[in-house]
């Protein structure tokens, strides 16, 4: 069970720049929570539309569960139900009249039972945190955190297998921010929907993502847990991304020799870096 | 599919045409097309195509970018050139029984599309050889005399420009929005009349909002910029006629008057 990219290139065909993506390989698996990061232009979103068929690679192929997506006979539309996609500013696609039927949408279109549409409706908004007095609301009259969480919501409920959002938090103010990472949380943990986010600040997904890839210029550069990628500092620094504030610290004392020769250690949060520094000074001042 | 909207369409390239003020070549278009419907013998469309011709090779804009343009209108120029082989009476030559293609007819037909496929290139020509904001520059400066009959002249060219500039942001837009809809399992080519123009709901109703939207945003950043319309405004780059200019005027003059007398055999 797995999305899988093999040796995939694109070329946009009004460019005469260089290929958008350039000989990717990737699989993502089930159940697995992965930040794609990259600098603008990197071809992060021309390669999450690839993973449900919106584009067709000029070269290479894209394998769902096994099967070329491209291949005839192939129903896009049930992959697009298997693989949701959450655009920039998802918000500015909400088209209905009400909150409860712009969610009905995406349920409508796969062709699923009247009462099937609406209990899903109800689940997805109720997991976004919108109650029932929202409903009826027009999408318009709701601040832009509502407004985006209620797109996610008409996503979510095409219950998706796969759920890619790109920058979900965009334009956010912190409090909305949080709600929907920790929504993506809540998703991946208690619903198992594998979730892809796309940012490009690596500090803000490290904390969720158990694996980041990295793209630059088309190419994916790196694809590893957090603590390897962020290893290599001064290549991403190179591409214009940095490492989160704390794991730089760390690096930094590590330089230095804080921690003696070859440390083994790394930290990403505040707590992990809080600790290393810690355990380091009770131990040095234990001995003397 | 959506690119291939060609208005204001510019060709970049650094010639005499492209150097040319605006108001010398939307004037010289205009005398253009008036020439073309001037002109009715072989001998005037034959000086119509060799200025076009010269002008186009002047320009360095590539014949085959002009064709592209003729594409779009090919539909129309089909429909006219049957409409008039059919429909204009005279002397029979081909007869199908239910309809007849007769001589005056097949003349008129090859006429009309010789006359519009140089309506076409000569227009083209204009606009991809000017940027949409020289073009609207120049549309105000011509117009500028009606400001004292009270017409809005510096509106209506800020209106244009506008309106010019958000083409291609509105089709990225309408991109995104297509993609996204797709993304929730939305089809566009399927089922009835009907079922299609319902599925166009959940494109035209973020698209629209975003216009206004982005309309909003523009008017905001003019007024924290201090636009008050074009009431003592003045230019950083005013338009001068050049000896360029001089030259181009004189020659479409000529052109024009060789067009009048052929017309009327002098």
């Amino acid at each position: 069970m797995s999305i899988k990219l093999e040796n995939v290139s694109y070329q946009y065909k009004d460019s005469k720049r260089r290929p958008a993506l350039n000989h990717v390989s990737l699989e993502i698996g089930k159940e697995e929570f992965i930040g794609i990061a990259g600098h603008t232009g990197s071809g992060k979103s021309t390669l999450i539309q690839h993973f449900n068929g919106l584009i067709k690679p000029t070269e290479g192929n894209v394998l769902f569960d096994g099967r070329d997506i491209h291949e005839p006979g192939y129903s896009l539309k049930e992959l697009r139900g298997k693989v949701g996609l959450s655009f920039q500013y998802p918000e500015h696609q909400l088209f209905e009249v009400t909150v409860f039927d712009d969610v009905c949408f995406g349920p409508k279109n796969l062709d699923l039972p009247e009462d099937e549409i609406q209990t899903r409706a109800k689940e997805a908004l109720e997991l976004v945190g919108m109650d029932e007095k929202y409903h009826e609301k027009s999408p318009f009259e709701l601040s832009g955190g509502q407004k985006r969480r209620v797109a996610i919501a008409g996503i979510i409920a095409m219950k998706p297998e796969y759920l890619i959002l790109d920058e979900p938090t965009a334009g956010l103010d912190p409090l909305g921010r949080d709600k929907i990472l920790n929504l993506l949380k809540k998703l991946h943990e208690e619903e198992g929907i594998t979730i892809i986010l796309v940012t490009h600040s690596m500090e803000e997904i490290a904390d969720y993502v158990g694996r980041i890839l990295v793209m630059d210029k088309g190419h994916l550069e790196f694809d590893g847990t957090p603590e390897e990628v962020f290893e290599h500092r001064e290549e991403l620094e190179k591409m214009g991304l940095t490492i989160p504030f704390y794991a730089a610290i760390t690096d930094d004392l590590k330089k230095a020799g804080y921690f003696g020769e070859n440390p083994e250690i790394s930290a990403i949060t505040l707590q992990e870096a809080k600790e290393a520094i810690l355990t380091k000074w009770k131990r040095d001042h234990k001995s003397c | 599919m959506l690119r291939e909207i060609t208005i204001g369409q510019y060709y970049r390239a650094d010639s005499i045409i492209h150097k040319l003020d605006p108001r010398t070549k939307i004037m010289g278009t205009i005398l253009f097309i008036i020439s073309l419907f001037i002109g009715r013998s072989l001998a005037a469309y034959i000086a119509a195509v060799l200025l076009l011709g010269l002008v186009i090779k002047i320009s360095t804009v590539p014949f085959s970018f002009m064709v592209r343009g003729l594409k779009a209108v090919f539909a129309i120029l089909v429909f006219s050139v049957v409409i008039n082989m059919f429909f204009i009476p005279g002397t029979v030559i081909l007869d199908f029984g239910f309809a007849d293609i007769s001589r005056e007819g097949l003349q008129t037909a090859v006429l009309m599309a010789v006359r519009l496929v140089f309506l076409i290139l000569g227009s083209s020509l204009m606009t991809l050889t000017t940027t949409p904001n020289q073009l609207t520059d120049g549309m105000e400066k011509l117009l500028s005399p009606l400001k004292r009959i009270r017409v809005p002249v510096h509106e209506i060219a800020m209106m244009m420009s506008i309106a010019l500039r958000f083409i291609p942001i509105l089709t990225e837009e309408l991109d995104k929005i297509m993609k996204a809809q797709m993304a929730r399992g939305a089809e566009y080519d399927q089922g009835n009349l009907l079922n299609k123009m319902k599925s166009l709901v959940p494109i035209l109703v973020p698209l629209f909002l975003s216009s206004v939207r982005r309309a909003n945003d523009l008017a905001m950043a003019m007024e924290s910029r201090c636009y008050r319309g074009g009431e003592g405004r003045t230019k950083m780059k005013p338009l001068v006629y050049e000896k360029r200019d001089y030259i181009s005027y004189i020659v479409v003059y000529l052109y024009l008057a060789l067009m009048i007398m052929i017309r009327f055999n002098m």
